[in-house]
């Protein structure tokens, strides 16, 4: 068994039009950018994107908004991307704003093969009760709100249903993976990845550094090979900084 | 609700910080939200430790590195570079957010644009001007055991931020327990909101002028 693809323009090549997709990553931390740049080489559009910031300006998933290759995203936060936000405003993309927890267990959800599950996060909010814009029109207006979700009382508390995310692929990013796709992550850089490789059909990893099998100890790895089916090994990757801070020496 | 006259001076933002560091007990796991929260650790006593969770993944969060520490792929959930202090670990955003769901975390301070007087939070959209997204806060508020928002009482324009209902989408319903602001301690309880500190130099009246929702005064402060 050798996943190991040997480019990735050559990993993404399969990715359809409309697809949807899982992306690791947190702000600038742990984000597969080597394959999203391939992806966007490759020129898939109306792209359906599950990722916590959808990048940031010019970085990440924001080179594909830019070039209006998104139609969708499932997201948790836009205010780190202004393109994002404006794409939003003016109607040129569809926002689904899910809880960051939620969609983080969205997408492990799906990676176990659950379709729905019930917490609290949202209860008693547009996220729950309906009437989040998702898409405005080009005058302002709302074209598309949330729809009402189901609620139910559990011991006496409220929670409301949400769905697993099951992923057409998935695009993480690791510091080390073998050929058989066992993955270890670095620091923060961990963040969405793990679920994110969960719930793809076809989980494409991007690894730093690139090992034999039994080179990572079993009990060091945090992605079973199992759930990786496309390994590119892309060499050290320069991680930018959205917030410097420092102290003196 | 009109703004008071003379302008009223309370807390600056380290006082503010230090005020919310006296809610912490030791041994409790906190997490501090984006901003103003951050400063909390600068005032905690030497003789306790909190646990600073970050929902990006860390428990135990250290203070910011020196240069030489500075490491791109450490960073908290306001993308700042950190450090991580002993006995700290990594993990990822459905496990972060499972300990949040969970319970496991005693402690959430964080911002707020609007609190009612039900204990309603909203900090997460203005419909129609600004929309930066929930980010972790709707999973925190239901989450952690205690949440502790920390902002200043007013904007900038002087308007009331504590409302009877909040005006804009929320971001949880009944999730607060304490507001802690430059001119008051107010905790929200079944019968409303009590007004149990005032900041130095800041009246009750004061506090009342600021502040559009109904204040019980606890007994002592009148």
């Amino acid at each position: 068994m050798d996943k190991q693809i040997a480019t990735a323009a050559e990993a993404v090549a399969d990715i359809h039009d409309g697809a949807t997709i899982a992306v690791g990553g947190f702000g600038l931390v742990g984000i597969p950018e080597i394959l999203i740049t391939a992806l966007l080489e490759q020129g898939a559009t109306n792209l359906e994107i599950a990722s916590n910031n959808c990048g940031t300006d010019g970085f990440g998933l924001g080179l594909l908004l830019e070039q209006h290759r998104i139609r969708r995203t499932i997201s948790s936060y836009i205010g780190s991307n202004k393109e994002f936000a404006r794409q939003y405003m003016a109607g040129e993309v569809e926002v689904e704003f899910t809880p960051q927890g939620t969609l983080a267990e969205r997408m492990r959800a799906g990676g176990a093969g659950i379709p729905a599950f019930f917490t609290t996060a949202g209860v008693g909010t547009q996220v729950a009760e309906g009437g989040l814009p998702q898409r405005y029109d080009a005058k302002g207006g709302v074209a598309v709100y949330s729809p009402p979700k189901e609620t139910r009382e559990f011991h006496g508390e409220s929670y409301v249903m949400e769905q697993g995310i099951f992923a057409d692929f998935a695009l993480v990013h690791a510091w080390k993976g073998d050929r058989q796709g066992n993955l270890v992550y670095r620091r923060t850089a961990r963040n969405f990845n793990p679920p994110a490789a969960a719930c793809g059909r076809i989980t494409i990893a991007q690894v730093e550094h690139l090992v034999e099998p039994g080179e990572i100890d079993p009990d060091e790895v945090h992605t079973p090979g199992i759930h990786v089916q496309r390994v590119v090994h892309v060499g050290p990757v320069n991680v930018g900084i959205e917030q410097r801070t420092v102290r003196a020496s | 609700m009109t703004t008071s006259e003379k302008k009223v001076v309370g807390l600056s933002r380290e006082g503010m910080a230090a005020r919310v560091a006296q809610e912490l007990r030791d041994g409790q796991y906190v997490n501090l939200g984006i901003g103003m929260p951050t400063l909390v650790p600068n005032y905690l006593s030497d003789d306790i430790t909190v646990v600073l969770h970050s929902e990006n993944g860390v428990l135990g969060v250290g203070p910011y590195p020196t240069e030489e520490e500075l490491d791109p792929e450490l960073i908290n959930a306001g993308k700042e570079t950190i450090t991580v202090v002993p006995g700290a670990s990594y993990f990822d955003s459905a496990q972060s957010f499972g300990m949040i769901r969970g319970g496991q975390v005693d402690v959430a301070v964080l911002g707020a644009m609007q609190v009612s007087a039900a204990g309603d939070l909203a900090n997460w959209m203005i419909p129609g001007h600004m929309v930066k997204g929930m980010g972790g806060a709707m999973d925190l508020v239901h989450g952690a055991g205690r949440v502790i928002v920390m902002m200043e009482h007013t904007t900038r324009k002087g308007a009331p931020k504590i409302l009877p209902v909040c005006t804009i989408p929320l971001t949880g319903k009944h999730c607060v327990q304490r507001i802690i602001t430059d001119l008051a301690v107010i905790d929200v309880t079944p019968d409303g909101l009590l007004l149990v500190e005032t900041s130095p130099g800041v009246s009750v009246d004061d506090v009342r002028a600021a502040t559009a929702a109904d204040l019980t005064v606890a007994p002592g402060l009148a």
